[in-house]
């Protein structure tokens, strides 16, 4: 979906007097925004998410515990408000229709009000600290710019995007089978990349020490520009996490798509970048001599490339090679060009602001829907809702009995759907049975104190 | 009266019974008042060891050996229950020696969990299990059939960091990832299902975390009880024995060193010229003329003789006689005699005080009527020039010298210190060479007293 085509400019379906209504151009528009967050955000859902369940009648909720978020907000002109907290959806839907932010974050869980902030000290007994945080990952295509040719910088495309998809798939099953999470949300960032959100209890409550734990669980690309190698697996055998990462993963994506796509051995600058991270300079010039010599696939009507990589697999893994560094080699191209690279920063502290879901990116009008990890494959970020598009289709549908799901009749509605009963829901109802149980337990506890239990 | 056995519980079913006790309370026993130091003075022998041995930079092996042999030397009794009770005891009594400061409880805390650390290492596997359990932490031993399902990855992961797993003893816990953060983030541990599998060489640092984190608290609350109501109860009888424990000399004896030799005051106008470096050369050369130094010439030319093994009753005399033209002999004790005493670590706090490195020498500032600090980074080049030809260098060696020396000091790098006391060492043994008195003089004995002097001047001058 590129280009909005002009609409059919129905007389009574007229926008806010703006004329370009129905041929209004790709991205970003105020007027938009103002609209988007009327209709169409869905703000009661970012209340039940971000409130786990306190929002309840239950007298075990905790009725502070939603006035403790910082969001905050980026208005136009870049003007930057942190530290608002508000106490109910209604607060929330009100500033947020009222300010019309450019962008909204969400921060952490302060141990008071953050508008009350000034009131306590930084350090000591009483304290205005995070105590409750998600587990959040950023991963963003930029990172990995020297190995994609067909985009730079900001852009992305069905070539690269693949990047992002095994990032996906290897994280979402480390979190799952390897911390036990279960409530994990993934989110398109809107350009280039992806946001994920971690939100069980035992994530929330984790330490900035604990973080940065799982953050260098997930790390294995240490590089920058003054580095030929960049990723180094030392060890006989890898940890089963990077071993199944390779096997179910990485391997498949590398040698059907990004190796072809990418075109990444097919010329002379391209393969040279491969050759430099073999150690091994006598096993390195003996490829580059095969290869300068056979400069046309002329035997073969198979992808130059995936001829190439045969190659190299077989002369780095043949039995003649006695380092096991040279055998390693094979999977550390494949790691370089493949594996996760993340925002280690984002992950480590509770207090790293970041965007919220369902916003809407200002230079690419696009919305930050979420992603569905089990069907990642299928995600074409060129074809997500824009803000523009959004608009056009809600005057298109006319007016609508029910004001409270305009969502419903655009291309929002699925996303906001999936975001519902795949997410929320099934969030809400782990949330509800822990904030039962511990009312249990504490119940029992003070029933068993005025007798010695042992 | 209740005795420390409680802390020795035998396992229901076998013998098997930990020797290692984790000090959680204090033992209800009757102590003697002279076991009281006595135990905690022997105790202390051993955590100075360590501390030596650690600051040494001995590798863990060597430092296995130290300790064991240190607990045999100091801490053993021919009756276990002896050997216990002593254990606790000195432990609890350091306790109040080292509680009173930030910095005595970071030496103490420090030392105790190293010996902590390898005395747990001495143990059987089934000790440390036992151990383990009585520290409470939530540690589940992965069961037979749950270690055959994930063997397969439990030696994937060992064999990752290039080591084997003996199947046959491994012993393996169960523990919520959150707790080993540094395994996790290292991928030194099999997670699923977010517990991550842990080895039992891994277990010991968490273990002994655990032991480390309780003393700590443990020493914050002793010393806010010692100093509102212990000290002052305890008044007549332990608070002195505590007090004096603390800054008791219990390091080596400088005034008998046992490496090197000794010398004596006839022999150290003989040695000042053929052995001593130049700055120590110069202070004594300056005592002499002058009859007098000033305090930082008289520390740092003090300690070098007593490292180089002059006695104190030698070092009293020596500085008597030098500075007896200018200062009576009442004058000299009221004023002197401390001072030198204190350096030999016996007066006041007791500390064994090193001769001055070259690093700390070539970095003091000498000012007016000083004459310590190094000749090669504080003297003017016409100075450091004369003082060189004095010593007997030929003007060849003198230039080289100081072609050397304005090339270090323009450089004025990080090592600059190591460079100018190399050049001072090999100024001293091509100065050997050449002055020409050496052949006057026995050349083995003089050796025999250059390799002494330059061996602690090496170490005393040289502990980088």
């Amino acid at each position: 979906m590129t280009k909005e085509e002009a609409g059919n400019g129905r007389d009574d379906m007229e926008i806010d007097g703006s004329e370009q209504a129905n041929a209004v151009p790709d991205g970003f528009d105020a007027n938009y925004l103002r609209i988007y967050y009327g209709k169409l955000f869905p703000h009661a859902d970012l209340f039940k998410w971000m409130s786990y369940g306190n929002d309840g009648k239950h007298p075990a909720c905790d009725k502070s515990y939603f006035g403790r978020r910082e969001f905050s907000f980026t208005l136009e002109n870049d003007i930057y408000i942190r530290f608002q907290s508000f106490n109910s959806v209604i607060e929330l839907e009100n500033s947020i229709k009222e300010k019309s932010p450019f962008k909204i974050d969400i921060g952490p869980v302060y141990s008071v009000d953050p508008a009350k902030r000034h009131a306590y000290a930084q350090s000591g007994d009483n304290v205005f600290t995070p105590v409750e945080r998600e587990l959040v990952f950023d991963i963003d295509i930029t990172d990995y710019d020297d190995v994609r040719y067909c985009c730079t910088g900001a852009d992305v495309c069905l070539e690269c995007w693949p990047l992002m998809t095994i990032a996906i798939k290897v994280i979402d099953t480390a979190l799952r089978d390897d911390f036990g999470f279960n409530h994990i949300l993934w989110v398109y960032s809107g350009r280039r990349g992806v946001h994920c959100w971690v939100c069980d209890g035992k994530a929330r409550r984790l330490t900035n020490e604990q973080r940065a734990a799982i953050a260098d669980y997930f790390r294995v690309y240490k590089g920058n520009e003054n580095s030929h190698k960049k990723i180094s697996l030392p060890g006989p055998v890898l940890h089963p996490f990077l071993a199944r990462s390779y096997t179910e993963v990485l391997k498949g994506f590398f040698e059907a798509k990004l190796l072809p796509n990418q075109s990444l051995l097919s010329s002379e600058e391209r393969y040279e970048k491969i050759l430099e991270m073999i150690p091994d300079a006598s096993v390195a010039s003996e490829l580059r001599g095969r290869w300068q010599e056979n400069k046309r696939a002329s035997m073969s009507k198979d992808d130059i490339n995936l001829v190439r990589w045969d190659q190299l697999k077989s002369v780095l893994q043949s039995g003649k090679q006695k380092t096991q560094g040279i055998r390693r080699c094979v999977e550390e191209i494949v790691f370089s060009f493949t594996y996760p690279r993340l925002d280690m920063e984002v992950s480590k502290h509770m207090n790293h602001l970041l965007k919220a879901p369902f916003c809407v990116h200002p230079k690419t009008g696009r919305v930050c829907v979420p992603i569905d990890p089990n069907n990642c494959d299928e995600f074409d970020p060129t074809t997500v809702p824009t803000l523009s598009q959004l608009v056009e289709e809600l005057n298109r549908e006319g007016l609508r009995q029910d004001a409270e799901n305009e969502w419903d009749g655009t291309s929002l509605g699925e996303s906001v759907k999936f975001f519902r009963t795949t997410f929320l829901q099934p969030l809400l109802k782990s949330c509800k049975e822990d904030i039962e149980s511990s009312y249990n337990a504490k119940l029992q506890q003070s029933k068993n104190t005025d007798t010695l239990s042992w | 009266m209740e005795v420390v056995q409680s802390h020795r519980k035998s396992s229901s079913n076998n013998v098997i019974v930990s020797t290692l006790p984790l000090y959680r309370s204090a033992p209800p026993l009757e102590v003697r008042l002279e076991d009281f130091e006595l135990f905690a003075m022997d105790r202390l022998r051993v955590l100075k060891g360590i501390s030596d041995g650690l600051s040494r930079g001995k590798k863990p092996e060597e430092m296995e050996k130290l300790i064991a042999d240190l607990w045999k030397a100091h801490m053993r009794h021919p009756q276990a229950n002896e050997e216990a009770n002593k254990d606790i005891i000195s432990h609890f009594v350091l306790r109040l020696v080292y509680c009173r400061t930030e910095e005595l409880r970071k030496w103490f805390l420090s030392m105790e969990t190293t010996l902590f650390r390898y005395r747990f290492r001495f143990e059987s596997s089934e000790a440390q299990r036992a151990l383990m359990s009585e520290f409470k932490l939530p540690y589940k031993a992965v069961s037979n059939a749950e270690f055959e399902s994930v063997k397969d990855k439990l030696g994937q992961v060992a064999r990752s960091m290039g080591q084997t797993l003996v199947a046959t003893d491994a012993i393996f816990y169960k523990v919520p990832f959150e707790e080993v953060p540094e395994l996790v983030a290292g991928r030194r541990v099999f997670i699923h299902k977010g517990h991550a599998y842990v080895a039992m060489n891994q277990v010991v640092s968490l273990v002994v975390t655990q032991f480390r984190s309780y003393l700590s608290k443990a020493l914050i609350l002793t010393n806010r009880k010692w100093t509102s109501t212990v000290r002052e109860q305890e008044k007549d009888r332990m608070t002195p024995i505590v007090e004096a424990l603390c800054t008791s000399y219990l390091g080596p004896d400088y005034s008998q060193p046992s490496e090197v030799g000794e010398i004596s005051l006839k022999d150290i106008d003989q040695i000042s010229k053929t052995s001593f470096p130049l700055c120590m050369r110069h202070l004594f050369e300056k005592v002499r003329e002058d009859h007098h130094l000033k305090h930082g010439g008289r520390m740092q030319l003090g300690l070098f003789l007593k490292g180089v093994g002059l006695k104190l009753d030698d070092a009293l005399a020596f500085w008597k006689a030098e500075f007896a033209p200018k200062v009576s002999a009442e004058r000299f004790d009221k004023e002197y005699a401390y001072n030198i005493r204190h350096s030999y670590g016996r007066e006041g706090k007791r500390t064994d005080y090193t001769p001055y490195s070259c690093q700390k020498i070539i970095s003091s500032t000498p000012g007016v009527g000083d004459h310590h600090g190094c000749p090669y980074r504080h003297f003017s080049e016409e100075n450091l020039r004369v003082a060189l030809v004095r010593m007997g260098v030929s003007s060849r060696a003198v230039e080289d010298v100081m072609d050397k020396v304005r090339n270090r000091l323009y450089q004025n790098s990080p090592r600059l210190w190591m460079n100018l006391a190399l050049l001072c060492q090999f100024q001293e043994s091509n100065d050997v060479v050449n002055k020409q008195g050496v052949q006057e003089h026995n050349v083995a004995e003089f050796q025999g007293q250059a390799v002494a002097v330059s061996a602690v001047f090496q170490w005393g001058n040289l502990n980088f």
